[in-house]
């Protein structure tokens, strides 16, 4: 029994992504066809010649029907593919898995959410018929619960906990201001997010990310065919993903300061990837920020710096476009919103862009040139009950 | 000898403010308070509430049997002794099934123990009474009444009205269970008039001219009380407590006058702070009195409800021992404050917008049906090597763990001003309780602002929501309010 992973065998050639934004004007058709044949442009590809898709939508469609009716696909194998706010991540996993097997030349990973249909705020999951015992609070209401308990653990005043957080919001929407396809374009500097009202514990609407439609698309072959696609694959260096058991929800050990699944999904991932100090080794990386506590306990499960530290290096800039290693360099959920099938592959739009050196001048990252691994990390869940998935992709082989 | 054997009362947490009613309503209201059920409660979990104390089971302690002493472990509990339950309302949840079946599996009463509601009518309580006294040598029956009491806003039932459960345990002296106040005379009449009424379907009931219920009502109240002193041989100074419990005001009044007993030995009707709460009436304030008697004393119990029904009871020497669960005094002294506007908001007299999220998804009766222990007697599991708690309970536990009243403390708490509710914001607290196991749920009876770390709950069943008629019950936690600070 061993997690192998796929390193160096599959690789990224072609990508797509829609801009992030409230679409009225277009439904999860329109966002499919939009972002699937940017990456066939990208891949220099046609729909035919992708031999299986697979789709990662949360809720805006069932089955591979939802991709192959709107591309019109003939005779193609198509898996609708979930897994809470991972989905994205999840199709991409499962399409490079599908190549590295041998089963497939060439696949494609689509995720897609059409959210803004629903006429609520926020995002809204499926009711599934139960027996009426599960939680009822929101997303933001569970993730808010870190704040008080990360302050208590390691002295971090109240005040301060509250700039540590406005401080991740600010830099995320600085770095969404310079991304025309991030959903909020503006800064905002932490003297008017710590005056936002509170909606859920500590958190203001701004500590939440955004809520968006949008898809984004990836092209996957076999490592040694990627040249023959583009000069610049970005190769699969590791994909690992954990399914909590939910158990930590009834641990009177846990205490909210970590998320267990994402530990474990980060060491596995540097185990195949071969990263040892991923603070150095990393020129980039990508999260889940859905709220900003969120990040601020990921810089610590994801081993960017020690237990209790974070909340020192996020005021210090360390994670800053410029900083140590750059975060959300695109922006992240903070400024594109979570269209939740398609933010798992939004994180790898934005690996793709900054690793070839095609993120514009005023959002590149600082490491550029100097580092070519990036991370994407994708998360579904609650705090003691999450998915947890992290990829490392680079441009060099070995 | 067969009476009284326990009793157990609830009392919502939140009390209306009646000179609150008129600026609001232009008209009515008064003076003092009237007891308010909290949005998320009903007859059915007020039903569970005051059944749980009666059985002797409050939050912190084991079950510990009818007579207060602890029995050895939940199996041996005094539920296991019931043989039947009713369950009296006029405010019934559901109609077409029975409720007493959720009371049933709140308490996790035998199979074979029957569930019955008696409902429609404050008279009701009287007929589960009834019916439970005259089944000598049929074991210990356990009578739940319970009401929710609602008027027009503005109208004399809303401000005269209140919110309550209580609930009687009533079987034959035994060893284990001694009678505490024993039944000595009976008397009843009957009669056909018209005073208050509700269509089925209307959630208020109107009343006729206030003399002719007076009237009526007081001629048969004595009727019924000439009957029960003769049955009894006694005269009116042998009564050292009245109880008069009745749903017209005046008529209550005027029957005191009439009855021959002093005013002084009535029995305190808590119109002043917790309103008429109609068919739990006579069980509260039955209840309240004994908490107050001596032993060997006479308490008489008249009840007006379309006739008068008069009960004599004669307390016993094992009242000198018993300590009630949740006593009606601490319970009266313990509440906090609900605004007008809310209140009309929680009884559905002020539709108000609510948070734009969807409601909640109705219940599964399938999935409810496997999960019933869980559900509704907070039963989780305990591991193997009995270290772990689980709640919810585990599959690959083997011994099941009931968590309904334990005790336990705030670890993390946070305030949902997002979450659909009937009554936002959501308070919502991760609890480590005593006995063992943690549970992240939702809070109640409580104020956003006096939430803590550290601070001690309780568990209560609680209506979470209502959709396609189906309502979802489950528990939730609320303050600990003691008036001494006992041990746990």
């Amino acid at each position: 029994m061993a997690s192998h992973g796929i390193k160096d065998r599959v690789a990224i050639v072609g990508m797509g992504c829609t801009r992030f934004a409230e679409h009225w004007d277009s439904g999860a058709d329109e966002l499919l066809l939009s972002a699937t044949g940017e990456a066939f442009t990208a891949g220099g590809v046609t729909k035919e010649q992708i031999d299986a898709y697979w789709l990662g939508t949360a809720q805006s469609g069932m089955s591979g029907i939802t991709l192959a009716r709107p591309l019109e696909l003939e005779g193609k194998p198509v898996t609708r593919v979930e897994n809470y706010c991972a989905t994205g991540s999840e199709a991409l996993r499962q399409a490079a898995y599908a190549v590295a097997s041998g089963a497939y030349d060439i696949a494609m990973a689509v995720g897609v959410e059409k959210v803004k249909d629903s006429g609520y705020q926020g995002l809204n999951a499926f009711p599934i018929p139960g027996d009426g015992t599960a939680r009822t609070v929101t997303a933001a209401a569970m993730f808010s619960m870190v704040v008080p308990a990360y302050g208590a653990k390691y002295g971090v005043a109240p005040q301060e906990m509250r700039e540590v957080l406005a401080r991740i919001a600010s830099k995320n929407h600085a770095n969404g201001a310079r991304n025309p396809k991030a959903q909020f374009r503006k800064e905002w500097p932490v003297e008017k997010l710590l005056a936002m009202p509170r909606v859920a514990g500590e958190l203001s609407v701004f500590d939440c990310a955004g809520v968006a439609d949008g898809a984004a698309a990836a092209i996957v072959v076999r490592a040694e065919d990627a040249l023959g696609y583009t000069d610049k694959p970005l190769y699969i260096k590791a994909l690992s993903l954990v399914a909590g058991n939910g158990l930590p929800l009834g641990d009177p050990a846990y205490d909210y300061t970590t998320f267990p699944e994402i530990v474990a999904a980060a060491e596995d991932a540097y185990r195949q990837a071969g990263i040892a100090d991923p603070r150095r080794e990393l020129a980039m990386a990508e999260v889940h920020d859905c709220f900003t506590p969120t990040e601020l306990v990921l810089m610590e499960d994801l081993g960017f710096c020690e237990r209790g530290k974070a909340w020192q290096d996020v005021l210090s800039g360390a994670f800053d476009l410029d900083g140590e290693l750059p975060v959300n360099p695109d922006g992240g959920l903070k400024s594109f919103g979570h269209p939740v099938g398609a933010s798992g592959l939004r994180m790898m739009y934005e690996a793709w862009l900054q690793l070839r050196g095609e993120a514009p001048a005023e959002r590149r990252i600082g490491t550029f040139g100097e580092r070519d691994l990036a991370l994407t990390h994708n998360l579904g869940g609650y705090p003691g009950e999450m998915v947890g998935f992290v990829s490392v992709l680079g441009t060099r082989l070995g | 000898m067969r009476g009284i054997l326990g009793w157990g009362v609830h009392l919502p947490y939140r009390r209306l403010d009646r000179t609150a009613i008129a600026p609001v309503a232009g008209t009515g209201g008064g003076t003092g308070t009237r007891a308010v059920a909290s949005y998320d409660e009903d007859t059915t979990t007020m039903g569970v509430a005051a059944a749980l104390a009666a059985l002797g089971r409050e939050a912190g302690g084991e079950d510990r049997g009818v007579r207060g002493s602890h029995t050895s472990g939940s199996q041996a509990s005094a539920s296991q002794t019931i043989r039947t339950l009713w369950f009296a309302t006029t405010a019934p949840a559901y109609q077409d099934r029975t409720n007493a079946t959720a009371l049933h599996a709140a308490l996790r009463l035998p199979r074979t123990t029957p569930a019955y509601d008696a409902t429609g009518a404050v008279r009701s309580t009287t007929a589960a009474l009834d019916a439970a006294l005259s089944a000598a040598g049929t074991g210990t029956h356990l009578v739940v009444a319970s009401d929710l009491r609602t008027g027009r806003p503005g109208s004399a039932d809303e401000a005269a009205g209140g919110d309550a459960a209580a609930a009687l345990l009533i079987g034959d002296e035994a060893p284990e269970t001694p009678v505490l106040a024993e039944l000595t005379a009976r008397a009843g009449v009957t009669e056909e008039f018209l005073d208050r009424w509700r269509a089925p379907g209307d959630q208020t009931s109107k009343t006729w001219e206030d003399r002719f219920g007076e009237t009526r009502y007081t001629t048969v109240a004595i009727e019924a009380w000439n009957g029960l002193l003769t049955a009894a041989g006694l005269t009116p100074d042998a009564i050292d407590v009245l109880v008069i419990a009745g749903t017209h005001e005046r008529a209550a009044k005027s029957v005191l006058k009439k009855t021959g007993v002093p005013a002084s030995r009535l029995h305190d009707p808590f119109a002043a702070t917790v309103g008429n709460t109609g068919a739990a009436h006579p069980a509260l304030l039955m209840a309240s009195a004994l908490e107050g008697a001596q032993p060997h004393q006479s308490i008489a119990l008249l009840i007006l409800a379309d006739g008068a029904d008069a009960f004599l009871w004669r307390t016993t020497e094992a009242l000198a021992a018993h300590r009630p669960a949740r006593p009606v005094a601490e319970q009266l002294a313990q509440s906090g404050s609900v605004t007008y506007g809310r209140y009309l908001a929680w009884r559905g007299f002020l539709p108000v917008e609510p948070p734009r999220r969807p409601e909640p998804a109705r219940t599964s009766a399938s999935a409810a049906a496997r999960a019933t222990d869980w559900k509704f007697a907070l039963v989780g599991t305990r591991s193997d090597d009995g270290d772990a708690v689980h709640l919810p309970p585990s599959p690959f536990d083997p011994t099941p763990h009931p968590a309904a009243t334990a005790e336990g403390t705030i670890v993390t708490f946070t305030v949902d001003r997002l979450a659909y509710s009937p009554s936002p914001p959501v308070v919502f607290a991760v609890v480590d309780f005593d006995g063992g196991g943690r549970l992240p749920l939702e809070l109640t009876d409580v104020d956003a602002g006096e939430v803590a770390i550290g601070l001690r709950v309780e568990a209560t069943f609680r209506r979470l929501s209502s959709a396609d008629g189906i309502h979802n019950y489950f528990w939730k936690a609320r303050p600990v309010r003691r008036l001494d600070q006992r041990d746990h």
